[in-house]
């Protein structure tokens, strides 16, 4: 796993935030503040506006009120897995990870983490599912951002998986990462932080 | 380097999928080969229309590839892996339209001599110029209306109303120069249409994206 860089006194600082989805205010006044190592899991019905926050935190939506104080290097991993189904799994990571600016030591080691280094060499398109949910975790793990943004990590995925995940949550956060995770489930992380939408 | 690494990345998917970059080339010449069927096999008329052929083909020909142009990437979460990563929409559309005109005016150029033989068309020099200096708007109209369309189900045939109006200047211009009338003035106003196109292509493009949630 990278070692992300991390400034000591840098806090992801979320206030009074609100966001909107066809004109209906989807959530209103949501805070939080995570510090470098803190984990936050986002619980909450279907339709509560999980994935809305993820992707207003992740800058991908606007938030309609408040404000977000993100001094960290951000990844997501969202419900589209961003794979093209024609080039290998590994060519694809190798894409991203040059976008990153990172090598290509970064995206084995973090294939290992997640068991993906025997498929690198297949085509993305015939992954399974709960494959291809890796795969993103994979370019998360890769980019060597400071703060994931993971957006139902655990969907799709077997046991033996449920536990690389927790072991590379743990990792990011043992090296001073901070994690905000969408889920309905247990992930398996020590002592997270709770949101409920 | 981001611009490059994207550039690359797209031709190396093209070329993963020939068929879809030989489609249009395809079509461009079946659309040619119509007009001796059409018309007749008066020689010295279709000599005459073929300049004006070749750009009516070369412009529907650029209407084919717009729904697989963005709306994919809109669709499988590439585009948001994009921007997570602070790289500006106008960057991105900007590297996808060099890939695109790399994909579409290439083979077109060397499609055009069957194309020419088709429509016995006398001289190939001045129409090949003038495809090079217009394909870039037709490449770059393509984009805009692909950007604008990405969320639409069945976007592309709107898509196609989009660009034909606009495309209008440069099909005028083209043509003037293919069929040899007032050949230089036209080849530089095709050359300035072209320009206009290419470099407001990616602000209106990632204007259109950033609206896109």
């Amino acid at each position: 796993m990278p070692t992300p860089t991390v400034i000591n006194t840098a806090l992801l600082d979320v206030d009074g935030l609100a966001a909107t989805r066809g004109g209906r205010t989807v959530f209103a006044g949501v805070g939080f503040t995570l510090v470098p190592g803190g984990a936050l899991q986002v619980e909450g019905a279907n339709g509560a506006g999980k994935s809305t926050l993820l992707r207003v935190l992740a800058g991908l939506l606007p938030a309609a009120a408040g404000t977000i104080a993100n001094p960290f290097t951000t990844a997501f991993a969202g419900h589209d897995v961003a794979l093209k189904p024609g080039p290998s799994l590994g060519d694809e990571l190798a894409h991203w990870a040059r976008l990153d600016g990172v090598d290509a030591a970064a995206v084995a080691r973090a294939a290992v983490a997640f068991a993906l280094t025997p498929l690198l060499g297949l085509p993305a398109g015939i992954l399974s599912s709960g494959q291809r949910r890796r795969a993103a975790l994979t370019r998360v793990a890769a980019s060597g951002a400071d703060l994931w943004l993971l957006d139902e990590p655990d969907a799709g995925l077997d046991a033996a998986s449920h536990g690389l995940l927790a072991t590379a949550i743990a990792a990011h956060r043992a090296s001073g990462g901070l994690m905000v995770a969408v889920t309905h489930g247990d992930l398996g992380i020590a002592d997270p932080q709770r949101l409920r939408l | 380097m981001i611009f490059l690494t994207l550039i690359r990345r797209d031709l190396t998917l093209a070329l993963r999928r020939p068929g879809a970059l030989a489609l249009p080339v395809v079509f461009f010449v079946l659309v040619a080969a119509l007009f001796p069927f059409a018309v007749g096999p008066d020689a010295r008329l279709l000599a005459r229309i073929a300049p004006g052929v070749v750009w009516v083909a070369a412009l529907l020909a650029s209407l084919l590839p717009i729904e697989t142009l963005v709306a994919p990437d809109v669709a499988d979460g590439s585009l948001d892996q994009i921007v997570v990563r602070g790289i500006a929409l106008e960057t991105w559309v900007a590297a996808r339209l060099v890939a695109h005109w790399l994909g579409f005016a290439v083979p077109l150029l060397i499609a055009l001599p069957v194309a020419a033989v088709l429509l016995g068309l006398p001289a190939l020099g001045p129409l090949a110029l003038a495809l090079l200096l217009g394909t870039p708007a037709l490449a770059a109209l393509a984009l805009l209306a692909a950007s604008l369309t990405a969320t639409l189900r069945g976007g592309g045939a709107l898509a196609g109303l989009i660009v034909v109006p606009l495309a209008l200047p440069v099909l005028i211009f083209g043509v003037a120069e293919g069929g040899g009338v007032a050949a230089d003035g036209a080849l530089k106003l095709l050359a300035a249409s072209s320009l206009v196109l290419v470099a407001l292509t990616p602000f209106a493009a990632g204007a259109a994206l950033r609206a896109v949630d």
